[in-house]
């Protein structure tokens, strides 16, 4: 028995292996090490030498840092909410399109396939101030859109108009939750004299709320780490020099310390502070939503 | 059972029935007042916002079979069509060879994280031993350390491994699996019934065959959804190689395309037909890939929020 147990012991450690050692290597180590380098001043060239928490007070010093940090914040305060409302919304749509529904997910899950580049790209041309399209189609309105991409007022809600066009996996798993729904609670509703919106205030939110947690946790740590559409769309790599500051959110001025300036150990620092920060909003939303989060496992 | 093991039932319904249509067990409501008219509203309402989020993409295209003086002007059909872009684009930058590059990251990252992860979720399922649920919990921690935490010294290492500037770094750390596509895996292994591996033991069968024999195969569907997950992640990822290529001969489509705007979009040369055409290489064959897996895709994810 023993030994056989001490063999199955051992199979499971070979299986597990690959786990255990990229964990230590590429996720426990550097861990320690990002903590390490935080006190430290190290350009690649020339060893780490120590400074203490001289990177944290420049941090807080640093206009640049208050500015990525303020910019970040708007982005997700901006962002998460009107994600979850619109993803939402059409799940809510798609939930009573009955045979059609599959078409109209597949359509609304496209855009997540697009490389976040060439979201950058089409920002910057369905935005253009001047003939792109979504002024364009303001103008049949008679509204006279703003410069998206360039007046710094509008840049950031520029920014999240387009993160909207990728909610689709959102959709996708909003509309998994209202289907397992219990039928029976709306017909008992219905027999209450329950309407559509109170329905969907008293049945539908609370029994898909684990859902609707689960995207708004995602999707902030998504908006505190989102750089790859603004910089495509606002800042230059290799010799382009150009760069906006409406734009400069916190996961772009880190990449730059890093690797543009070669500022490892404030670049950490950095990172060390947006670990923090991310811990920090996820404890509170968990806080937050206690009680209010419906889990059918806790049920049985 | 430990917590971490209640949504396992779920899952697996889904490797069962993949092929069974979503949208009929429940989810439509015994005939409303007025069914008919309440249902062309949605569809309506459904049609218009359909049209939001496939325009875009129906723009880029038309942009790119249309002249430099022409990209603007928000024709759904080129008053001059013209292959030009497209075989411009190819004297411009060499394209070609990031599109192999492309691919040659993406299929190796994908092939290594379905492979490695699907070993380990094996490893965290199948066997009993000391220390296993604490680990797995160890495991899905990991999925809340964002990357910036570790980008740096994991930089480091593939510095001092004189890897930077290849493309091994944008490939190779999926040797070690993911633990969410490990999490993913395990609750479909978690799915499958033990009697079939007791059945298998008797037969003589070791662990081994008992993984690649009988686990894998019917795991397939869940293989599938891991390995769209990652080819989706790997093929349209800017970071890494942006942190880890230099030249331009190693670099991979989205790194090439960011490129291209640097240099005809804000580099003074405003060739923007170049720009929309490679952003549609760029995106294509990701489009391609979604419809080849799209019902695995979405199903995929439709789980993935009923971690609970």
């Amino acid at each position: 028995m023993s030994t056989a147990r001490a063999s199955e012991t051992r199979a499971a450690w070979l299986f597990i292996s690959p786990w255990v050692l990229g964990f230590l290597v590429f996720t426990l180590y550097p861990l320690i090490y990002t903590g390490y380098l935080s006190l430290t001043d190290y350009d690649v060239i020339n060893d780490p030498s120590f400074v203490g928490l001289d990177n944290y007070h420049q941090l807080v010093q640093d206009p640049k840092v208050r500015l990525a940090l303020t910019n970040t914040f708007i982005f997700a305060v901006l962002s998460v909410p009107t994600q979850l409302v619109l993803s939402f919304l059409l799940a809510l749509l798609l939930n009573r399109a009955g045979r059609a529904s599959g078409f109209f997910r597949t359509a609304f899950f496209l855009p997540k396939m697009t490389p976040a580049v060439a979201i950058g790209v089409l920002l910057l041309l369905l935005f253009n101030g001047q003939n792109g399209l979504v002024n364009t189609f303001l103008g049949w309105f008679g509204i006279n859109g703003p410069a998206w991409t360039t007046d710094p007022n509008w840049i950031k809600p520029g920014l999240v108009m387009m993160s909207l066009w990728t909610v689709g996996a959102s959709v996708v798993i909003l509309l998994a939750a209202l289907r397992s729904v219990p039928q029976e609670l709306y017909d008992a509703s219905r027999i209450d004299g329950a309407g559509f919106w109170r329905q969907t205030r008293h049945i539908t939110i609370p029994m898909v709320s684990s859902a609707i947690f689960f995207i708004v946790i995602i999707d902030t740590i998504a908006a505190f780490q989102s750089f790859t559409e603004a910089y495509t769309a606002y800042f230059g790599s290799g010799n382009s020099t150009y760069s906006n500051d409406a734009a400069l959110f916190y996961a772009i001025y880190l990449f730059q310390q890093a690797f543009r300036f070669l500022h490892m150990g404030y670049a950490s620092a950095m990172s060390m502070l947006l670990f923090v920060i991310i811990m920090a909003v996820t404890a509170i939303q968990i806080r937050v939503s206690r009680g209010s989060v419906y889990y059918e496992s806790e049920q049985a | 059972m430990t917590s971490t093991d209640t949504p396992a039932p779920r899952v697996p319904t889904l490797a069962v029935a993949p092929a069974a249509p979503v949208e009929e067990p429940r989810g439509r409501p015994p005939a409303p007042a007025r069914p008919k008219l309440a249902r062309i509203v949605i569809w309506a309402l459904l049609a218009v916002l359909t049209v939001a989020f496939v325009y875009p993409f129906v723009w880029l295209v038309s942009a790119s079979f249309k002249p430099r003086s022409e990209v603007f002007d928000n024709k759904l059909i080129p008053d001059h069509f013209t292959f030009d872009n497209y075989l411009s684009i190819w004297h411009e930058a060499p394209m070609g060879l990031w599109l192999m590059n492309s691919v040659f990251v993406t299929v190796l990252a994908t092939v290594t994280v379905t492979i490695s992860s699907a070993c380990v979720a094996w490893g965290f399922a199948h066997f009993r031993f000391k220390g296993r649920d604490a680990l797995f919990g160890v495991v899905l921690a990991t999925m809340m350390i964002p990357g910036a935490v570790t980008m740096i010294p994991v930089y480091l290492i593939w510095d001092s491994l004189g890897m930077t500037g290849t493309l091994t770094p944008l490939w190779a750390g999926n040797l070690f699996g993911s633990a969410f596509y490990i999490f993913l895996l395990r609750q479909f292994f978690l799915g499958l019934p033990r009697e079939l591996f007791e059945a298998a033991k008797l037969d003589g069968a070791n662990n081994w065959q008992m993984f690649t024999k009988i686990a894998l195969p019917l795991t397939k569907p869940a293989l599938v959804v891991t390995a769209l997950f990652e080819f989706q992640a790997s093929w349209t990822d800017l970071m890494k190689p942006l942190i880890y290529l230099r030249d331009s001969d190693t670099f991979t489509v989205p790194r090439g395309l960011k490129t291209l705007l640097d240099q005809f979009g804000f580099g003074g040369e405003w060739h923007w037909e170049l720009i929309v055409t490679a952003s549609v290489i760029t995106t294509l064959p990701m489009i391609v890939i979604f419809f080849l897996g799209q019902r695995q895709f979405i199903d995929g994810i439709a789980t993935t929020g009923n971690k609970g």
